[in-house]
């Protein structure tokens, strides 16, 4: 299991167009993946449910944990915490 | 009804500009009971959901892909956040788990878990979360109508233009109505950000929402003012006559622009203009083709490479410039090789944090620097390019030895291809994107080593004026009519005049016809923009004398700030 500890500083935080790819990026590895809103104190999302990302409510400079736990965990959390840093290539 | 001398009027927010008169559609659907019923074999009941959801996911497919050839990416974009929404482990996982462990019929558990998620974003009380909850609920509506066999809501039926009136419209009913049955939408709720403002402005269909308290009746003839946000009912006389006067107005220019947009333009002393499209994907080729364009001048291949894993196989990227290429068929078309980097990421990457990504490494730097990468798209290119007319473009070049580079590059791309005895392009032009002032300034030095500039303006506005464009303190100062970066258009043309070769432009000033008179003044030989901006242009430059102009563009290069070129122009 492996994890870090990010900054959301995209504009929506991680809703609309940046939860879908942020989802749609953690569809792509098999391990299990969960998000916790450290700012507000959430209960853990799975990445992988566009419901659940929406419900960790995490706006504009909110700071998450991302937890990732199976065979292409070190992979996920490079991918998902490049794609918060590039500010989801936009 | 109450008719009066003076019409009954409400007023809502514009959402879409425009302006249409006729009988009104009210939409009213109906919501579908559900009873709870108790399941005898919930493993089978599972599986009947698990159909539904399947059908109603191509359905929503399907809409996506109408929409993207129709409406656009951003249309497009909603029935992906759908089929997401209805695949969810909270959502259709949520149902199916119901299904088994309390033994009801899948529509009951649909019902509750729909219910229970739009409550929740409900409750959180923000505009953005209660159009969150009204997705929910569509896509609980379809999902229980499936299960139910009701087939689904929309408006196939509509046989005469009409003003559609709802409460609010969902985009999977906007896409049901048949093509020019819709005059306008009007609807209750809404906001300008709303789904149903968004489908309205990419169809160019005037609509009004946020019509609170309007209760409107079948047939009954609406008004509606898409710029103001006004919506008459049963509008009188005068009211007609005026609004009818302004409309015609605005489709005379908009018709004569369009029925002429597919014609060449010629400016009045007989000069052509060569008039291209910016397009970002394969879906873009078809509409900017439709939209008069006479190729392409800046085809962004950047789609093919952001929100994914990895980047994509020679082979999908060879299909998509396939695609393209056999859209124009042999007019040219201009593709921009791969330009992202510093505050864009690329998927398989590692590029570290830059202090100054604006700065670091984009573009052409990006792409030497991960040979690979390069070296797979250029392959992809040239053989997708077979009897195409192709036109390599690097992207944020600003020294000769990169374009030496680059060219060795492709060299070695087509190289790699012949060795294989794979069939390639071997006739195709190279040139470099203008957008840094180095390039810019030494184009006279850089002309010789290309067959083209196109002039970046967004990126070359920037960099000129040292105005980063997403920073609102300072935005407004990022204008491309300074004369500091017309002086450098200017300057970029006569250098690659002198040296035999043609220039482009590919960013927002091309679009603009307020700056056609200076653009044609300084020389500008293509001219790249957004499909919609195709035709308004074209009529401008018609208007327009390459001689006179040229006076006038002495006038901007001698101006001291951007208003001053603005006021020039404004006072043609």
């Amino acid at each position: 299991m492996q994890e870090a500890t990010i900054v959301v500083t995209h504009e929506v935080g991680l809703h609309a167009r940046p939860a879908a790819t942020f989802v749609k990026t953690a569809k792509g590895f098999d391990s299990a993946i969960v998000v916790t809103n450290l700012t507000r104190g959430s209960t853990p999302a799975d990445a992988k449910s566009l419901v659940q990302i929406f419900k960790a409510a995490v706006g504009k400079d909110h700071e998450i944990k991302i937890t990732a736990d199976g065979s292409d965990e070190s992979e996920a959390l490079a991918a998902l915490v490049g794609l918060i840093e590039s500010n989801f290539g936009e | 009804m109450r008719r009066s001398e003076v019409s009954d009027r409400f007023d809502g927010i514009g959402a879409s500009g425009g302006i249409a008169i006729g009988p009104a559609v009210v939409y009213r659907p109906d919501v579908p009971e559900v009873r709870v019923r108790e399941v005898a074999d919930p493993a089978a009941e599972a599986a009947r959901l698990e159909r539904a959801v399947a059908s109603v996911l191509e359905r929503l497919g399907r809409l996506e892909a109408l929409a993207s050839g129709e409406a656009g990416a951003e249309v497009a974009e909603i029935f992906e956040a759908h089929r997401m929404f209805l695949d969810d482990p909270s959502f259709s996982g949520d149902a199916l788990e119901m299904v088994r462990s309390e033994a009801i019929c899948a529509e009951a558990a649909v019902d509750r878990v729909t219910d229970r998620l739009a409550t929740e974003f409900e409750e959180i009380g923000d505009e953005y979360f209660a159009a969150r909850a009204a997705d929910v609920r569509d896509i609980g509506t379809q999902l229980v109508r499936e299960l139910l066999g009701l087939g689904q809501l929309g408006f196939g039926h509509l046989t005469r233009p009409s003003v559609i009136a709802a409460r609010d419209l969902t985009p999977s009913e906007t896409m049901t109505i048949p093509p020019g049955m819709a005059l306008a939408f009007v609807t209750e709720v809404g906001s300008p950000t709303s789904h149903t403002a968004i489908l309205a402005r990419s169809l160019g269909i005037p609509a009004v929402v946020g019509v609170g308290g309007a209760e409107f009746t079948d047939g009954v003839v609406l008004a509606v003012d898409g710029d103001s946000g006004s919506v008459w009912v049963e509008p009188d006389a005068q009211t007609v006559t005026a609004l009818t006067r302004r409309k015609a107005d605005l489709d005379a220019l908009a018709d004569e622009a369009q029925a002429h947009a597919g014609e060449p333009a010629v400016t009045r002393d007989g000069r052509l203009i060569e008039v291209v499209a910016n397009i970002g994907s394969p879906a873009d080729a078809s509409r900017a083709d439709r939209a008069g364009a006479e190729g392409v001048g800046l085809f962004r291949t950047e789609f093919l490479f952001i929100d994914r894993g990895a980047p994509p196989s020679e082979e999908e990227q060879y299909r998509a410039y396939r695609e393209v290429f056999e859209t124009f068929g042999t007019r040219p078309v201009v593709v921009r090789t791969l330009d992202v980097g510093g505050d864009k990421e690329v998927p398989g990457i590692d590029q570290g944090q830059e202090l100054n990504p604006f700065l670091g490494v984009r573009g052409i730097r990006l792409t030497l620097a991960e040979s690979d990468l390069f070296r797979t798209q250029l392959r992809a290119l040239l053989r997708a390019a077979v009897g195409a007319n192709l036109k390599l473009m690097f992207p944020m070049v600003a020294t000769l030895e990169e374009i030496d580079r680059a060219r060795e590059a492709v060299d070695a791309a087509a190289a790699s291809l012949d060795a294989e005895g794979a069939e390639r392009a071997d006739d195709f032009e190279i040139g470099i994107m203008i957008e840094v002032p180095s390039a810019a300034v030494t184009a006279d030095l850089l002309a010789p080593h290309v067959d083209f500039f196109s002039i970046g303006t967004n990126d070359l506005t920037q960099y000129t004026l040292a105005v980063d464009r997403t920073n609102p303190a300072v935005a407004p100062m990022a204008d491309a009519l300074h004369p500091a970066v017309l002086r450098l258009i200017g300057s970029v043309i006569d250098a690659a005049h002198a040296a035999g070769k043609w220039v482009g432009l590919c960013g927002e000033l091309a679009g603009d016809p307020l700056a056609a008179p200076v653009l044609l003044g300084l020389g500008l030989d293509e001219w790249s923009m957004n499909p919609p901006s195709i035709g308004m242009v074209k009529a401008r430059v018609r208007t327009l004398s390459g001689d006179e102009c040229r006076s006038v563009a002495a006038r901007c290069l001698g101006a001291t700030s951007a208003r001053q070129v603005r006021e020039i122009l404004e006072g043609l």
